[in-house]
């Protein structure tokens, strides 16, 4: 973490919440939402949308007001932000379209309970200048919607033969029910784990290898 | 609002540097100062946006209501509010036990759209129905929220030999006036007899069976109230037109 | 519903809408705190008591925030509320019950930002029931939360010995054992449907 050395904001700053600290896949964060609504491809993307957006709204008030709150009551005051966020957000929604409100049902107003943002508004929001803070607050959120589209698209894909309801397998597939159900969802963030664990292991062996070789030349240039 | 908020964050900055001296006692004030100015801003930003949605929220969910209700009630073009009181009388309005009345364009009853839920398969099954003046019968139902397994429960809405059930499924009172003379009841797939029952989906019968359940239910509790006062539905109609 | 049977409601929380492992709800503590079993117990009986006590609180602020017509602020005071109530029972465990505090306190303030807890004060607000409804649910999901966690934490134990490979360590390994218990969960479904 670079949090005290610069207060400059970075390109780092933006793409660690993507993909070198992403919430979901490294961090494990905020699994309640990435599991329940990643049903189909536009809830999963309203959920990541919504969840941006009281990231973003709740960390920048928190880092304007951060050096006016007093430690002791800086949880509860936190808290209090990010409800209000939620609240607007639960209300927008509602105005846009009942039915992707009902789609989503109470994990909207549950972003409240999301530790990805009480974590940030603890860890960063509190301690960084405005800028600084909405730049990595993106990057987490943007972060954090990839995920949940990557599960959103496999889980329909697979459960329902469709991308965005639009059929893509024909009328001759006979879909997956099991992963738009309860267990599908773990079993597709299961999935995705074993995958990027394949990839991190394929790259150190790689690396390995080459250091070894490496290793291997000075030696035989040393002889 | 933000000269007041900025002013009583000047106020804790000034309480904060000033609290060396005198810690506990001016730290707990800052405390209250912040907790009381974020709720104030927390609580105008709300209430903003409630105020701001409001006219879009019930927009929408008029709109889902009014879908509904013309599904449930071929013809339907028109619909207005009604529920029972305490007493059993039936008055315009919303309240506890709404019932929609639809009208086609010439403001003729066509027919009542009634809710009814009962426990399907994973979760109750909330469904909108609607029953036919003319024929006394069930004229067609359509779900408002359920949990039923993709692929199995949920065939009770796209199945064809299911949704044949309805369109003249019988809900005649008896001649007290009382109750249904015949119960609706759901029965297994293929040994629908009586024009009262309801022939379930071989595969989904728990969640044909709510359906049956949550009509008949609604319809024993609506029905005796309803059919003696059908014509304070048709008054109101008359009189706005008179206007 | 109203109406629904006390029984029901119970059995509805625990086993056929398990809070865990059908409604996703409270899935971090699910994952984090099931390495051993005696911890998990600890972890489950402290939701279940948070749990009772936050639905009984938000029953009573719903009928007041539905008395005066604001029903928009009630997330926020859920929150608020909840938090508090957890705080308050932390202080009073350590003054009065120190040997259950060693036991249970570390895992109180974990729980504030358990979504089990929140959520279950949500559900029983949308399902509109009553007080003694709501009490039966919220003792339902505590069980049912408290069955899920020990449950995983068995099998953790188990997999302890087991030879895996190397990439399926962890949480990988961990969500494919969570998806197989919510496949057999899911047997429960149909328990309360039809007669």
């Amino acid at each position: 973490m670079s949090q005290n050395k610069t207060t400059a904001v970075t390109m780092d700053d933006f793409l660690s919440g993507i993909w070198r600290e992403n919430p979901v896949f490294v961090m494990l964060l905020g699994m309640c939402p990435v599991l329940a609504v990643t049903n189909s491809v536009i809830n999963a993307l309203a959920m990541g949308l919504a969840t941006t957006f009281v990231l973003l709204g709740s960390s920048a008030i928190i880092s304007l007001l951060r050096h006016w709150i007093p430690k002791e009551v800086r949880i509860a005051t936190y808290i209090v932000i990010i409800a209000t966020f939620v609240t607007i957000i639960d209300y927008a929604i509602q105005a846009i379209s009942l039915e992707l409100y009902n789609a989503l049902g109470a994990f909207i107003q549950l972003i409240v309970a999301n530790c990805i943002i009480l974590g940030r508004a603890e860890a960063h929001a509190s301690r960084q200048p405005l800028l600084k803070t909405l730049t990595n607050g993106l990057g987490m959120g943007i972060g954090f919607t990839i995920a949940l589209l990557a599960l959103g698209s496999v889980r329909e894909l697979l459960g329902n033969g469709s991308l965005l309801g639009h059929d893509i397998f024909g009328a001759h597939f006979e879909p997956w029910v099991v992963m738009i159900l309860p267990p599908g969802g773990f079993f597709v963030l299961g999935a995705w784990l074993l995958l990027f664990n394949y990839i991190r292991e394929v790259k150190k062996q790689k690396r390995l290898a080459e250091s070894r070789a490496a290793s291997g030349t000075t030696a035989r240039a040393l002889v | 609002m933000s000269e007041a908020d900025s002013k009583a964050m000047h106020e804790t900055q000034v309480i904060q540097s000033s609290n060396e001296a005198l810690r506990p006692k001016a730290n707990s004030t800052a405390m209250l100062v912040v907790l009381t100015v974020v709720a104030m801003l927390s609580g105008f930003l709300v209430v903003m946006m409630v105020q701001l949605t409001a006219p879009a929220i019930a927009e929408n969910k008029r709109l889902a209501i009014e879908k509904a209700v013309f599904q449930v009630i071929p013809g339907a073009v028109e619909r207005r509010d009604f529920h029972l009181d305490a007493g059993g009388s039936l008055i315009p309005g919303e309240g506890p036990d709404t019932l929609y009345a639809g009208y086609d364009a010439d403001g003729k009853l066509l027919g009542v759209a009634i809710e009814g839920s009962a426990q399907g398969y994973a979760d109750s099954v909330r469904q909108l129905w609607g029953y036919g003046v003319e024929c006394q019968c069930v004229t067609a139902f359509t779900i408002i929220k359920f949990a039923e397994t993709p692929g199995l429960g949920d065939k009770v809405l796209t199945d064809a030999g299911f949704l044949a059930n309805f369109g003249a499924l019988e809900a005649r009172l008896n001649a007290a006036g009382d109750a249904l003379a015949n119960a609706i009841v759901t029965v297994k797939h293929g040994t629908k007899k009586h024009p009262w029952e309801v022939d379930a989906i071989s595969g989904a019968t728990i969640t044909s069976r709510a359906v049956g359940k949550g009509i008949n239910d609604s319809a024993q509790h609506f029905l005796p109230h309803l059919v003696p006062q059908l014509d304070v539905l048709r008054a109101p109609k008359a009189a706005s037109q008179g206007e | 519903m109203p109406g629904e049977s006390l029984s029901f409601i119970f059995l509805n929380a625990f086993l056929i809408n398990n809070f865990v492992l059908a409604l996703f709800l409270g899935i971090c503590p699910f994952l984090g705190v099931s390495g051993k079993i005696n911890t998990a117990w600890s972890m489950g009986l402290a939701s279940a008591f948070v749990m009772l006590i936050s639905s009984i609180c938000a029953y009573f602020i719903n009928e007041v925030l539905v008395a005066f017509n604001i029903e928009f602020l009630r997330l926020i005071s859920y929150i608020a509320v909840i938090a508090s109530a957890v705080q308050l029972v932390e202080m009073s465990m350590k003054k009065f019950s120190p040997v259950l505090f060693r036991q249970l306190g570390i895992f109180l303030p974990l729980i504030t930002t358990n979504c089990a807890i929140l959520g279950l004060a949500l559900f029983q607000t949308f399902k509109e029931y009553d007080f003694t409804q709501s009490l039966s649910y919220s003792l339902g999901a505590g069980a049912g939360f408290t069955l899920a966690i020990v449950l995983m934490a068995g099998l953790r134990e188990k997999l302890e010995l087991a030879e895996v490979p190397s990439v399926s360590k962890g949480a990988a390994l961990s969500l494919m054992l969570a998806g197989l218990l919510s496949l057999s969960f899911m047997g429960f479904a149909g328990l309360g449907g039809g007669h």
